[in-house]
């Protein structure tokens, strides 16, 4: 079988489920959900055929930028019509709180039971990385590039225009490495010294980014000469001939994480889906498709990436070695949440 | 005793029935996708187990909300100002020439409604930017050394939104222009009046309820500007619509979120009934 790209067949589908459960195969079949784009083609070609192929069922996909705001209402309703979803970790473990999102039972997931305890949470399994690394523009800096958050915040050293995302998680461990603190000693977050190393570069901050393909334009357009943007978005650019590049060092590690929203209509399939999803050869055949790396670390000993295409990828070990980890945990706890609502207050001062 | 039904009345009646069954099927619409959502959004902001007024204390007492609603306010006040200045003189332009050249301009004002709001602020974006069209040009020129910031400031989203509502300005004008009678300018100038004492005396006051029109228009609109002020601000001109936004999407708090919505729709609804004390809303909504 084959995965069905194809949303109002999945409302057709989970609709019938829902007025009588009498449709055929009704178990067989999940409503996965991503963020579309070359992301959503790429997973779909490395993992989510495969997958379907290798279960014997058919896997129905929607895309959406943001699925949070969709996960609290479709599950507040009482009738969730997606079953699992890739999104960015912290919705999953967010939504495990409030209830929205289903707990795992890891003995029915080895695959995800392998992985390293940082990978997964009782809500969540890693599903890919990618990196908020520091970015810049190589005909600004041709020699001598910024290359740690210290260089970014040094004004002097390497003048320039600069960009951050407009958004707390990441930046403020930035912030903080910029003052001094090791990449493995982040959390908790030491959040009044992040916000005012942040008040310190403000003035030189030309525009704060809201999404990933304004923060590659900023600097394919040479609207700015460094700035703190995805892996992928920088080398998606520099493919197309753009002058620009990147550096692992001090990038911050951050994952998508598959996870299963609280009954799901197809509870049991989803949980079968979600150990094939992590499978260590169908995670090693995303990095061949995209620039992310694999959720699951055993990828990398698969054969299937050849080292020099390991090198390049955020979760490959010896770069991963280099950046902080994020900590989904810190950020969706009380002390997380709350310098996230001071985001805005600092934004607007 | 029955009452006989007056024949003329029955027939009123039918009609009148025939009216409600022809407009239902677009009154259902409205009720499902305005007034029910709207209902549940206001709904949604003061409820969250249990009746609460928190959502509002905050959108009233917290610096962040002020601070976004004065932007907000502040910036829509320029734009309306600005599309006035400059949206006046094209509509007198096009209220005194001849019927083909007024056609002319009034389809260069509304060409632009044609183009999505997206594109014309990217197309904002590559005028404007540091290696923009504009700078590039003034650079050619000698007549900068460094390149200006033209964009991702207040400045950028203020140009853009002003092109973007030009035309919501222009066409009320210039209705309300097409129904002052020429002869009473033709009356002031056989008084001896000059003409710039005819426009100041005669022409100005009578075509004043378009400029009421077209400010209120404008103004409104640009209160729940959203795309612009996102892609040209640059992140620091955080108007109220993306405060709801940032609500739902950053901050989770869709209760919040509502309650800044509904602020927003009242001062809107109030703006409406403080306008209505002046002129018709008809001629605003509809440029009768």
């Amino acid at each position: 079988m084959t995965t069905k790209r194809n949303f109002a067949l999945g409302c057709a589908l989970s609709g019938a489920l829902a007025f009588g459960g009498t449709a055929a195969n009704a178990a067989d079949q999940i409503t996965f959900v991503s963020q579309g784009g070359a992301y959503q083609q790429a997973q779909t070609v490395a993992i989510l055929d495969p997958s379907a192929k290798k279960l014997g069922i058919t896997i129905n996909q929607d895309s959406i930028p943001d699925a949070w705001p969709t996960i609290k209402t479709q599950v507040g309703s009482g009738k969730p019509i997606w079953d699992v979803v890739d999104t960015p970790t912290g919705y999953c473990l967010r939504g495990g709180e409030q209830g929205l999102i289903e707990k795992l039972d890891f003995s029915k997931i080895p695959n995800a039971a392998a992985m390293p305890e940082s990978y997964r949470s009782p809500y969540s399994v890693s599903y890919e990385f990618y990196s908020s690394v520091l970015a810049y523009s190589q005909k600004t800096f041709p020699k001598d590039a910024p290359n740690s958050w210290v260089d970014f915040w040094d004004v002097k050293k390497f003048p320039g225009r600069r960009a951050l995302r407009n958004h707390p998680i990441a930046t403020l461990e930035a912030a903080l490495m910029a003052d001094g603190v090791a990449p493995d000693k982040l959390y908790p977050l030491d959040v009044d010294r992040a916000f005012k190393k942040l008040e310190e570069i403000k003035p030189n901050i030309t525009v704060w980014w809201t999404s990933g393909a304004q923060s590659a334009q900023l600097l394919n357009d040479g609207e700015v000469d460094l700035e703190m943007a995805w892996n992928g978005r920088v080398s998606a650019v520099a493919k197309e001939g753009a002058k620009v590049a990147f550096t692992y060092n001090q990038g911050i590690l951050q994952s998508t994480s598959l996870c299963i929203l609280k009954g799901a209509p197809n509870l049991d399939t989803a949980v079968k889906f979600l150990n094939e999803a992590v499978d260590p050869v169908h995670q090693a055949n995303l990095p061949l498709n995209i620039d992310y790396g694999p959720g699951n670390p055993k990828a990398f000993d698969t054969g299937v990436i050849k080292p020099e295409r390991a090198a390049q990828l955020p979760s490959e070990p010896a770069n991963a070695a280099k950046q902080a980890l994020m900590s989904y945990t810190w950020w969706s706890s009380p002390a997380g949440e709350a310098a996230e609502k001071r985001w805005a207050s600092f934004m607007q001062k | 005793m029955t009452l006989v039904p007056d024949p003329s009345q029955k027939h009123q009646r039918r009609e009148h029935g025939l009216m409600l069954a022809l407009v239902s099927p677009a009154l259902l619409v409205i009720l499902l996708l305005i007034v029910l959502p709207v209902g549940w959004l206001a709904w949604q902001s003061i409820y969250h187990d249990g009746f609460t007024l928190e959502n509002y204390r905050r959108v009233f007492t917290e610096d962040i909300y002020w601070r976004s609603f004065a932007l907000t306010f502040e910036i829509s006040l320029g734009v309306t100002v600005i599309a006035l200045l400059l949206g006046y003189p094209v509509a007198y332009l096009a209220n005194s020439v001849p019927k083909g050249w007024s056609i002319l301009i009034l389809s260069l004002v509304v060409l632009p409604f044609w183009t999505s709001v997206l594109v014309r602020a990217y197309a904002w974006l590559a005028l404007l930017q540091r290696t923009g069209v504009i700078n590039q040009f003034l650079r050619y020129l000698d007549v900068i050394s460094e390149p200006l910031a033209l964009v991702h400031n207040t400045f950028g989203t203020v140009v853009a939104t002003v092109h973007i509502l030009l035309p919501f300005m222009v066409l009320p004008l210039y209705a309300t222009m097409q129904k002052i009678p020429g002869d009473l300018m033709q009356a002031g100038a056989s008084l001896g009046a000059s003409p710039s004492l005819t426009f100041m005396r005669v022409f100005l006051p009578l075509s004043l309820p378009g400029v009421l029109a077209g400010c209120t228009m404008v103004f409104v609109l640009c209160l729940g500007f959203y795309i612009t002020p996102e892609l040209l601000g640059g992140g620091r001109t955080v108007m109220v619509s993306m405060l709801v936004s940032r609500n739902v999407e950053l901050y989770n708090q869709f209760g919040a979120a509502s309650a800044v919505a509904v602020v927003l729709l009242l001062s809107v609804l109030a703006i409406f009934f403080v306008v209505s004390r002046f002129i018709s809303l008809d001629r605003v909504l509809g440029q009768k």
